[in-house]
């Protein structure tokens, strides 16, 4: 590569071979022990063994950082007024470039090992719909200095960048460490914290003796109550994990807006994140509350905004989210300061509620799904074992009363309104959204009906917009309730298409 | 003007809950032609089965009962299939285009309408399948910033619809913005 061609182009942060030397270390480590544990099973010496492992790891770690230090000298990277281009020099050459004023975002990750050595990595995109990463630039690693300065740079559409630090608009309260257990991820983590020892104790090849010890164990004791002790045991653990996941997640959580017109989430313990939207692109708020959440009187709040980027399957991270789990009075606060208002319009709304016929329908559907989960246990029974019929009768008798709570309290959460800019719309019992969508932000209309809801009167109205998930529906509305609510909401647009008899 | 549904009001029938207000069926009906692209979809689709089963059918004696049974099964149902629903189908599927928006009504068991407005399209597409190649039909999909937008006609005579993406094409250029 000729150094004319690059002239006043920047390579990335140079510690990134440090980073990789020290993850392939590990991850060399990390597959020794079982190598070596298997080769001496395998009947050679121990010393022969550790020769060949350390051999391989060296080979590992030689080979992963050779590999790093040609992706750090192929990759370069420049900003001009108009544009952001990266290149790419090794055996092919490849560029690209995004055009600053379509840049939407930019995020910030730093694992432990990149704070270790004083890097971050930098994603910068355009939020454009398309996949493959087309619309995204990711520079893997920069120093935390350089990165903030793309940051601000990228983001400054004022004259002045000048961050507010005083006054952040939510800031983390230790408190709502509370509500992380009360969530499907702790029963779920649990599980899966069991099945991965039943997992590695197959791969060790000590399963049948983990099983007999833990047999050995609840000598003695009814089989109901060794199940018993074990789910205790399993949701213990997943409470630890749940609780962990919070902190590793939202740690120094704190949410500002900065004076170039975006709103910026930080939060992390070991892994740090810096996350920011673009305060023009912001649509409205989505009020998510989770049953257990709930019940204990908290909400989540997650923006609408278009350009969005969408949790990749890589990254399971919700980019989306401004504020964890917190009080709802909390939540409303934020929501409206988000948005600029003096009250959230999820709370300054009047919802109206819908007909009676949405809870029949409602009440119909959970209950059928119980039956139907009922009807193939009973089925099994007669045709396999008494067991399952018991089991199913004592679902049956868990599930029934609780599903037709679950349909009233699902019926109940149906609404919708009108407030100001937004209109809402509420649904959902196991999980509660609210949302508050700007009414400029409907870029259309999609209405629904099954056969069902026509016998009824009912249906779907679906405002389809470019931000957030695409479409935010109102469930289950009466017909001319529905078709109403669309045409206040945004005036003009259905209107030529409504029949008023 | 919606006190009337509210909850507590406690209005329990269907009739007084169905308004005045509905929507109005789209103006245009798609080519004629549609139904004979349908009937013959309709025919493969339920056609593959029963081919499959009579087949084995025949070279499966001892089985041939319970293969051929459902063949028949299938071969009738998909019959009145073929004959009834697509004339049904001719009647709900329904587009218009005014000055202002795109409108189009399908589905039948799931009705479907949706409303694009002028201003905020960004593509417009069409698309002819093998199948509708040989009805001379084309698909016109009509894409918004939404990822969930979409208005699709489907059917329509191909010579229309590349015509009708023509003039959206230069309608939806002729607006500003980027139609977020």
């Amino acid at each position: 590569m000729t150094s004319g061609e690059f002239e006043g182009w920047s390579t990335l942060d140079k510690r990134t071979l440090a980073v990789t030397a020290v993850m392939m270390t590990g991850a060399a480590v990390g597959a020794a022990i079982p190598t070596t544990a298997a080769i001496v099973g395998g009947g050679a010496r121990f010393w022969v063994a550790l020769a060949w492992v350390v051999a391989g790891g060296l080979v590992l770690v030689a080979g992963g950082v050779l590999a790093d230090l040609f992706y750090w000298k192929g990759v370069r990277y420049r900003l001009t007024p108009e544009r952001l281009e990266t290149a790419f020099t090794l055996v092919f050459r490849s560029r690209k470039s995004l055009q600053r004023e379509r840049i939407r975002n930019v995020d910030l990750t730093a694992n432990p090992l990149h704070r270790l050595f004083g890097v971050a990595v930098v994603t910068i995109g355009t939020g454009s719909h398309e996949s493959g990463g087309q619309g995204r630039i990711k520079l893997n690693p920069v120093s935390r200095a350089e990165a903030e300065r793309l940051r601000a740079e990228l983001l400054r559409r004022a004259e002045s960048v000048e961050i507010d630090e005083d006054a952040p608009l939510a800031e983390l309260d230790r408190s709502w460490i509370r509500y992380a257990p009360m969530s499907f991820l702790t029963p779920a983590l649990g599980l899966a914290a069991g099945g991965g020892l039943m997992q590695v104790s197959e791969w060790a090849g000590l399963r049948k003796g983990l099983i007999d010890w833990a047999i050995g164990l609840f000598r003695g004791i009814p089989l109901v109550v060794a199940i018993l002790i074990l789910l205790a045991i399993a949701m213990v653990v997943g409470l630890i994990g749940a609780l962990g996941l919070w902190v590793e997640m939202w740690w120094n959580y704190r949410l500002d807006r900065e004076a170039g017109g975006t709103l910026r989430v930080r939060r992390g313990l070991f892994t740090t994140r810096s996350i920011s939207i673009e305060e023009r692109r912001m649509r409205g708020i989505d009020l998510v509350e989770p049953l257990g959440n709930r019940i204990s009187g908290a909400a989540r709040v997650d923006a609408i905004a278009t350009g969005m980027r969408q949790s990749d399957d890589k990254d399971k991270t919700d980019y989306h989210t401004l504020l964890p789990a917190a009080p709802v009075a909390t939540a409303n606060r934020v929501a409206a300061a988000v948005l600029r208002e003096p009250v959230s319009p999820t709370e300054a709304v009047r919802l109206t509620g819908h007909p009676r016929a949405a809870r029949g329908r409602l009440l119909r559907w959970w209950i059928g799904s119980v039956v139907v989960l009922l009807a193939i246990f009973a089925l099994l029974g007669f045709l396999l074992t008494d067991v399952l019929l018991v089991i199913g009768a004592a679902l049956g008798v868990v599930l029934l009363p609780a599903s037709v709570l679950l349909a009233l309290d699902a019926y109940r959460n149906l609404g919708h309104g009108i407030t100001g800019r937004y209109l809402v719309g509420r649904h959902g019992t196991v999980r509660r959204s609210t949302f508050a969508l700007e009414r400029d932000g409907v870029i259309g209309w999609t209405v629904k009906q099954s056969i069902f809801q026509r016998r009824k009167g009912l249906l779907t109205v679906e405002a389809t917009t470019a931000a957030g998930a695409g479409a935010y529906s109102v469930y289950d509305a009466g017909e001319e309730q529905g078709l109403l609510f669309a045409e206040e909401s945004v005036p003009e647009l259905l209107t030529p298409f409504l029949d008023r008899a | 003007m919606r006190s009337h549904c509210k909850r507590s009001s406690g209005v329990d029938s269907v009739e007084a809950e169905r308004g005045k207000v509905r929507l109005r069926p789209p103006r245009n009906a798609l080519d004629q032609r549609v139904v004979g692209w349908w009937r013959l979809q309709g025919t493969l689709f339920w056609g593959a089965p029963v081919l499959v089963l009579v087949v084995l059918g025949l070279l499966i004696a001892p089985a041939r009962f319970w293969l051929l049974t459902p063949a028949v099964v299938f071969a009738v149902a998909g019959l009145a299939w073929v004959i009834a629903m697509p004339p049904w189908w001719f009647k709900v599927h329904r587009w218009e285009v005014t000055e202002t928006a795109v409108y189009a009504r399908s589905g039948f068991f799931w009705q479907e309408w949706r409303v694009a407005p002028m201003s905020r399209i960004q593509t417009v597409d069409t698309l002819r399948g093998p199948l509708q190649q040989v009805f001379k039909l084309a698909t016109v999909t009509v894409t918004t910033a939404s990822a969930r937008g979409a208005v699709k006609i489907r059917g329509l005579d191909h010579e229309l619809a590349a015509s009708l993406a023509e003039q959206l094409t230069e309608t939806t250029q002729a607006t500003p913005g980027d139609a977020t």
